[in-house]
């Protein structure tokens, strides 16, 4: 019963939102909107299971002196910090003046920054360790890449303004943008369109039951 | 000279009555008013169409006689109509989203001029009404239903013993490769199940192939964790490798604590992931599932501390990133197929099967479709909308 | 381990110190580089232009602060267009960020002496629906209900109060939709549940990396027109003529990009060096 009654739930309300999808009529054209609030009802209530599993697996570190047990009291205090700062400002506490915009804009923002711009120096990193020639596709590869990369930026123009309209650089990138990556874009998310369908048909069927601990 | 005043006032107010008379004309009626319910919704809705006036050059520009229409409606054709809304010149259609069903409605337009306007003669009545079948997605449902039925035949064909083959997947195959290396070095392996959470099909597929990493790792006795940064997903995964090494035989070495929760927040939990590869050093790392600019972070800080990594996603936008800094990459449909692969389960390959027939009836579409209207015999892509 | 060898396996760090000069110090200097707007963006420029003044355009931020350095100038350059032209704003967000990154870019734009002159209002110029959840789901809403999908705007004032959305249903009532995307949902979810079924005129500005991805649904024609990273954004500044952050950050990007296809250029010369030594 533990593995059927998820199955059969799932198969269900699977059939069924396919088939609503097809019948624009009330009640069933709020169906979706009706399982999706549902589904975000649960993953709500879900953030404190994960909120408690954070807090208890960093209180261990700190009661067992595991390595790296003093950022566990820097999670410690930015949760709760954040949490009480939040409650105390009440409504509005996202709006500028208040304290917890205060939080949001000069840590919570400068520090999701840094992360994101970090980047710039992996992609460098991983172009100067990836891009070599070392067969015919590489070569390609590499090649496409120097080409919109110059492109892309005013550079290219001045390194290619004196070839023939349509030869330049930025032409060449245009036309790389546009035909091989898009036809090679089309591809890949026509092929993942059709491996989610031959997926959630799996799952709806329920010969895919892993992530609902079937085997 | 009295006389030439005179003469001159009397063409001055002449031609400004002229010009003046001329701005005060209204612009010639819209004719044809045509209203219908709006087809394959959930009523409310009536379509109001008409032919634009003879006036109207089609553009909101200054030399435009007509500056746009106002629609009115009434619920009798001779009574009281109230102003629904206004549009630009040039339009000739309009949606009436405030009717309710059941109700007739009468239409008439407006052409509005400077200082005046013209109306049409009221539209026939028409009522709105919510419809059963969206007709608009007719090949849309055969289209799937061509695909579930191909996929279903398939998987009774592999239920009833034929061997269908399957193309090797590099990455796959380097899973024994990869859990095998971290026993030997007695380091731990990350699994990165994606930052999207159970809704996502991507998460879906890699929790199930979490399910046959984790029947590896139990088999030899690796140590595994699954940083997740949605609870939900950190629930699935839990039951998935509890119930994965229960299946190879031990249950032992299941931990609670294999499995456990960083932050919803994308770039706090890419800074907790790349801060735990740092410190423990994994000697294999899975990026699994739906992934979005932390890719890239993750894929690199892997690779700086020398793990062997295995990714998947569907992302196409960050396919590039997992496959110029990780060792394999399962591109798009493989991380679906991934599952069916490793556990050689004869229905899951028969569905892969069935996935390529799918992919037999777009091509055919493809090259069909662009030679049709490369020689313009015939546009296909009305199928498709 | 011969100059050849250790140039193979540079450390990265000295990569990362070379990246780090290349972005900052071009941020000291103001040169005037030579932008040419591409037809992607020459499009939705376009699309733009052609709409009267007092055109509803409803406009969704869909990042994050991470995401500022490309999106934010498209913002606040698409704001200073629509004010400038009269074009009434109506902004929601379908990530929770997107309305504060809206009323940053606001905050910026209305101090502007050109601004300043035009004096926009809030309620009759232009609005700040906020945040819902719910994802591709507010876009299908949106198109039944705009007011009952977002009731009370990012201040808690009352949707059906605000001038300026009064008579505004749902998009049959909007001019265009122009979407700055960086993830999901984003311009796909407004392609799939905005154009396709309710035929909106979409605009959208992508970062450099999902721009890719997008091009399908501009060459299909779901698209008006798209500006596609930071050069996206300096081109749409170029095209309005008010050349701003994007044009001003280009001299950067310029010499980090020229910086990555050297280090590209120099590792393949090291690498065939040495394979041709260890072949001969």
């Amino acid at each position: 019963m533990r593995r059927e009654v998820p199955l059969a739930i799932t198969a269900i309300v699977g059939f069924a939102l396919i088939i609503v999808y097809f019948i624009p009529h009330p009640p069933f054209n709020h169906s979706r909107d009706f399982f999706e609030d549902l589904f975000f009802i649960i993953a709500a209530f879900a953030i404190w299971l994960g909120c408690l599993n954070l807090l208890k697996v960093n209180a261990d570190k700190v009661y067992l002196k595991k390595k790296g047990w003093p950022f566990s009291i820097v999670v410690w205090f930015g949760f709760f910090l954040m949490v009480i700062v939040g409650f105390w400002e009440g409504r509005g506490f996202m709006n500028p003046g208040t304290t917890f915009y205060y939080l949001y804009d000069k840590l919570y923002y400068p520090l999701n920054a840094t992360m994101f711009s970090i980047l710039a120096f992996f992609v460098a990193s991983a172009s100067y360790r990836a891009f070599r020639a070392r067969n015919k596709e590489a070569t390609i590869l590499l090649i496409a890449a120097l080409f919109v990369m110059l492109g892309r930026v005013p550079f290219g123009y001045y390194l290619s303004s004196w070839l023939p309209e349509g030869w330049r650089l930025g032409n060449i990138t245009d036309w790389i943008m546009d035909f091989p990556q898009t036809a090679a874009q089309r591809a890949i998310m026509i092929g993942i369109a059709l491996g989610i369908v031959s997926s959630s048909l799996r799952v709806l069927l329920g010969l895919e039951r892993t992530f609902a601990s079937g085997e | 000279m009295i006389r030439f005043s005179f003469i001159f006032l009397f063409t001055l107010l002449l031609f400004s009555s002229a010009t003046g008379q001329e701005a005060t004309l209204p612009p010639s009626p819209p004719t044809d008013v045509m209203a219908k319910d709006t087809p394959n919704d959930a009523g409310g809705s009536i379509t109001i169409t008409w032919k634009k006036s003879p006036d109207d050059i089609g553009a909101v520009r200054e030399e435009n006689k007509v500056k746009g229409y106002e629609i009115l409606r009434s619920t009798e054709s001779e009574g009281e109509y109230e102003v629904l809304g206004k549009t630009t010149a040039g339009a000739q259609t309009y949606f009436d989203t405030h009717a309710h069903n059941g109700v007739p409605y009468y239409y008439k337009v407006r052409a509005l001029g400077i200082q005046s306007f013209s109306e049409s003669l009221p539209s026939t009545p028409a009522k709105a009404k919510a419809q059963w079948i969206d007709w608009r997605r007719r090949y849309t449902f055969l289209l799937a239903l061509i695909l579930a039925l191909s996929i279903v035949y398939f998987i009774n064909q592999a239920k009833s013993g034929k061997q269908l083959f399957i193309r090797k997947i590099a990455g796959l195959e380097a899973v024994e490769e990869a859990v095998g290396r971290a026993t030997e070095m007695g380091r731990k392996i990350f699994y990165i199940p994606g930052i999207s959470d159970m809704d996502s099909m991507q998460t879906i597929a890699a929790v199930t192939i979490l399910g046959q990493v984790a029947k590896k790792t139990a088999e030899y006795e690796a140590k595994l964790e699954v940083p997740t940064s949605r609870s939900l997903v950190m629930v699935s995964c839990r039951e998935t490798i509890k119930e994965a090494y229960s299946n190879a035989g031990r249950p032992d070495l299941y931990n609670e604590d294999m499995v456990y929760y960083l932050t919803d927040d994308q770039f706090g939990y890419t800074a907790a992931v790349d801060g735990l590869f740092v410190r423990e050093k994994p000697a294999a790392v899975f990026l699994q599932g739906q992934f979005y600019a932390e890719s890239l972070i993750l894929a690199e800080t892997g690779n700086y501390v020398g793990a062997i990594q295995i990714a998947g996603t569907a992302q196409p936008a960050q396919l590039p990133f997992f496959v110029a800094a990780c060792d394999y990459t399962l591109i798009g449909e493989e991380l679906f197929a991934a599952s069916a692969y490793l556990s050689r389960d004869p229905k899951l390959l028969g569905s892969l099967k069935g996935q390529d027939v799918g992919k037999f009836i777009f091509l055919f579409f493809i090259i069909v479709g662009s030679l049709f209207i490369t020689f313009g015999i015939y546009d296909l892509s009305f199928l498709f909308r | 381990m011969n100059f050849l060898e250790k140039l193979l396996a540079l450390d990265r760090r000295i990569i990362f110190l070379f990246i780090a000069i290349a972005v900052a110090l071009p941020l000291f200097f103001t040169v005037k580089l030579h932008i040419e707007v591409t037809p992607v963006v020459r499009n939705l420029h376009n699309a733009m232009e052609a709409l009267p003044p007092g055109s509803k355009v409803l406009v969704s931020l869909d990042y994050d602060p991470g995401s500022m350095p490309e999106l934010q100038p498209m913002a606040e350059s698409f704001f200073r267009y629509c004010f400038m032209r009269d074009l009434k704003i109506i902004i929601i967000g379908l990530w929770p960020n997107g309305p504060i990154q809206a009323n940053s870019a606001l905050e910026v734009i209305l101090n502007e002496p050109d601004i300043k002159k035009k004096n926009p209002k809030y309620g009759i110029d232009y609005v700040n629906l906020g945040y819902t959840a719910g994802n591709e789901v507010v876009i299908e809403r949106m198109g039944s209900d705009i007011p009952v999908t977002f009731p009370k705007d990012y201040s808690g004032n009352k949707t059906e109060d605000l001038p300026l959305m009064k008579g505004v249903k749902n998009f049959n009532n909007i001019d265009f939709v122009y979407n700055l995307s960086a993830g999901y949902p984003g311009t796909v979810e407004w392609v799939l549940f905005g154009v396709d079924p309710y035929k909106i005129k979409l605009g959208a500005g992508n970062t450099a990396v999902q721009a890719p991805q997008i091009y399908p649904y501009l060459n299909s024609g779901q698209l008006v027109g798209l500006l596609g990273g930071m050069k996206g954004g300096a081109e749409f500044e170029i095209a309005t003529g008010k050349p701003a952050k994007a044009v001003k950050f280009m001299f950067s990007q310029s010499v980090s990009h020229a910086l990555i296809c050297f280090f590209i250029l120099i590792g393949n010369f090291a690498y065939f060096a040495t394979r041709k030594k260890k072949g001969a």
